[in-house]
């Protein structure tokens, strides 16, 4: 089982990931009528919901959205906060598109809600991950959710200014705000 | 030296205690190879030849004397008993052990210094003129802005899995002496209509296998903006760099498939969003940087005195090193010495553990206790009163470290090469050595007048071969060993890139062949101070293909050497 760790907790996951293809998705019945979308929690792809956007409005109370690392969100800019959740997927950990990715949504779209790391994700990446606005993992099953835990506090400050700590370390050394 | 507050350190152990902890897991077997990878090159770690090699940070080539003794430490007990300064910057140890790693950075962060970001896909270390804060052409004191450059980009999590590693030069005289052009981004510091500091941004240099001179994208960048500007260019390189083709994912090619100026506009409107915000920088912080960085208390002295000037008017032999080796300073009654370490017998950049302890002492004893490390990779003591140069010159020919050679052909630059470094197509070090000893004669290497000659064993150009007057490239062919030579390139402000001569040479051929080059710039030279690389630009290439390649000329090619010596 994969594990979701969600505001530096471990979490059961509510969400169903919707992943692979789904073009089935897109193909009227010959009532034509759309089909029937799965009844639990969803996390649908940006293309789909850019497809069937106001049939998903309509019938699902409850929508995530995943982006593909090389995937911009402004064509969904407006609808963003709609979204209980939305994940980033990381196709390889070494690809770090995400972690950009991860501010745009955070301090250009100003989304809020939860904010999810998905694909090859692991321990040693989420202390960067988390800097970088995302408060919820999913890990894979041979990650080992307590050092995943502890990865969180590596470090007890940071230079940078990051979604984390939006003022930079030189900004709170002034005001005795250091970690 | 900038001095660490509890912060700075903290961060540093923490690195280590990181590092410390994957290193045990990866040795335990629950962390693959692939997921170790990354982690251990973000800590200086790389896989080479013959053993790991750890590469550890000289921030901006800036080292105490207390620094040194302790790698003179470490080389000893982990290493075997040498180290290499590489071209930047750094120091490399070629033979550590894996598991020993984390104790060595944990010696390291004692003496506060790191391997952090010293490989790997992500900013490396800030690199800068090794004359910054002493240089008379000084225009602003880069000093400052490497160490806020290296809190900004040590453990940055937005750049920390880049397409490519990211290098960044700092240069604020007049002369570029940090080859800003050359690298990823170059920061050229500069004042403005009212004295304000600001930075002249180049981006997209870089050498390597497609070796290009950056673009400037902005004339003048307010230092306030520094670190938002930036983060809008590695923002943009991080989303949208290549990372299908490793050999095509330097920020080099983003900008050369968009255009320097679409480029521009791109980051421009990345910015828009970023200027102004959290990261823009404080005046209370470039302030607390500058009084936490420990400064010589300069004496007032005499510009020149007499003792200097008697003896080098009686000691030929002092007066050839102060000629080469010694270089002008800012204040009045001192001088910056370069420590050549390229000498007989030894690679170019390496260092043995007594060394660097003798120079720690000298280091103390004539300069304020701090050396700096160049790119080409010799050390520097920075701050030497002027009536001390005689005493230091002697100690430094006890220790066979007096070779006056700063700026001529045998103060060659070469990479670790086939010997060590596991990419390579050739070795550089025995070709080094080759020319040194071809080269041998003083009087005709100070006649020959300035040279830069740079040996890289691969197309990854780690001895900058392009930039050199003279580049040597090892390259393979049908699995053995040739090298292709070029000529005209030279680094600097006006950086350019050299041009091949023509087919390859055998290992054997190649110090005759810079031998017949030098032969050709001294029948054509006009006038002693015409320097190789200009008469190669006066006259182009092919007269020296006439030189190497033609049989006509290769009996006169040894004439003007007899000549010279006799
Ligand atoms: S230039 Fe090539 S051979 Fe030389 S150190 Fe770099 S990668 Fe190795």
């Amino acid at each position: 089982m994969a594990t979701l760790i969600r505001n530096a907790r471990v979490r059961p996951d509510s969400w169903r990931l919707l992943e692979g293809p789904f073009d089935r998705l897109l193909i009227p019945a010959e009532d034509g009528l759309l089909p029937d979308l799965p009844a639990e929690p969803l996390i649908v792809p940006l293309a789909l919901w850019l497809r069937r956007r106001d049939d998903l409005v309509e019938r699902l109370p409850h929508v995530g959205l995943w982006l593909a690392a090389d995937q911009d969100p402004q064509s969904a800019a407006a609808d963003l906060p709609r979204f209980g959740v939305i994940a980033v997927r990381f196709g390889e950990f070494a690809d770090g598109r995400g972690y950009s990715l991860a501010r745009v949504l955070r301090e250009r779209h100003g989304y809020r809600g939860e904010l999810r790391a998905i694909g090859d994700v692991r321990r040693d990446q989420l202390y960067y991950l988390a800097s970088c606005g995302f408060d919820a993992f999913v890990l894979p099953d041979d990650e080992d959710p307590r050092g995943a835990l502890a990865a969180l506090t590596d470090f007890s400050d940071a230079y940078q200014s990051s979604v984390a700590r939006p003022s930079p370390l030189f900004r709170r050394r002034l005001s005795g705000a250091c970690a | 030296m900038y001095l660490y507050d509890e912060i700075d350190q903290r961060i540093v152990d923490e690195r280590v205690r990181q590092y410390r902890d994957q290193t045990r897991r990866y040795l335990a077997g629950t962390l693959s190879e692939d997921a170790f990878r990354p982690l251990r090159l973000q800590n200086g770690l790389y896989i080479q030849r013959h053993a790991p090699m750890l590469r550890i940070a000289i921030p901006y080539g800036l080292l105490a004397s207390y620094q040194l003794r302790k790698l003179a430490t470490i080389a000893r007990r982990y290493d075997r008993g040498y180290g290499h300064f590489s071209t930047r910057q750094n120091l490399q140890l070629n033979w550590v052990r894996l598991e020993d790693v984390p104790d060595i950075l944990g010696d390291l962060a004692t003496v506060q210094m790191h391997a952090i970001q010293t490989s790997g896909n992500c900013i490396r270390n800030i690199t800068t003129d090794h004359f910054a804060g002493v240089a008379p052409d000084e225009i602003v004191d880069p000093l400052v802005w490497c160490e806020v450059l290296r809190q900004w980009s040590a453990l940055n999590p937005e750049f920390a899995y880049l397409p490519r590693k990211f290098k960044i030069a700092v240069n604020g005289s007049r002369e570029d002496r940090a080859a800003t052009r050359v690298h990823d981004v170059g920061l050229h510091a500069v004042r403005g209509s009212g004295g304000e500091t600001g930075f002249r941004v180049s981006v997209g240099g870089g050498l390597g296998r497609t070796p290009m001179i950056g673009h400037v994208i902005r004339e003048f960048l307010p230092w306030q903006h520094l670190l938002t500007y930036l983060d809008a260019i590695l923002r943009v390189y991080n989303r949208h760099g290549r990372r299908d083709n490793k050999y095509r994912a330097r920020v080099k090619f983003l900008v050369k498939e968009r255009g320097a100026p679409e480029f521009a506009h791109e980051i421009d409107a990345e910015w828009t969003h970023l200027k102004g915000g959290p990261a823009t920088l404080i005046p209370e912080e470039v302030e607390r940087i500058a009084a936490r960085f420990v400064r010589p208390a300069y004496e007032a002295l005499p510009a020149r005195g007499a003792e200097l000037e008697a003896r080098l008017s009686t000691d030929a032999g002092f007066a050839r090193w102060h000629g080469r080796n010694v270089h002008p300073h800012k204040v009045a009654g001192y001088a910056a010495v370069t420590v050549s370490l390229k000498r007989p017998g030894s690679a170019p950049g390496d260092v043995t553990a007594a060394e660097m302890d003798a120079l720690a002492v000298l280091a103390d004893r004539y300069s304020h206790g701090e050396l700096r490390v160049t790119h080409e990779q010799n050390l520097i003591l920075a701050d030497v009163r002027q009536r001390d140069l005689a005493a230091l010159w002697g100690e430094l020919r006890a220790l066979g470290l007096a070779v006056p050679n700063i700026g001529l052909l045998t103060n060659i630059v070469a990479c670790p090469g086939g010997d060590f470094c596991s990419l390579a197509n050739a070795r550089s070090i025995p070709v080094a050595e080759a020319i040194r000893e071809r080269f041998e004669d003083l009087d005709y290497v100070h006649d020959i007048g300035p040279l830069d000659l740079n040996i890289s064993g691969c197309m990854n150009s780690c001895g900058h071969h392009h930039v050199g007057h003279i580049g040597i490239l090892g390259v393979d062919k049908d699995g053995s060993e040739w090298y292709q030579i070029s000529i005209g390139g030279s680094q600097g402000e006006h950086a350019s890139l050299g041009k091949v001569i023509g087919p390859s040479f055998a290992q054997d051929e190649v110090a005759d062949v810079i031998e017949r080059l030098i032969a050709c710039y001294l029948a054509h030279r006009d006038g002693d101070a015409e320097r190789f690389v200009d008469t190669v630009a006066r006259i182009g290439i092919s007269p020296f293909k006439e030189y190497v390649y033609g049989n006509a000329h290769q009996e006169r090619s040894r004439a003007p050497r007899q000549l010279a010596a006799a």
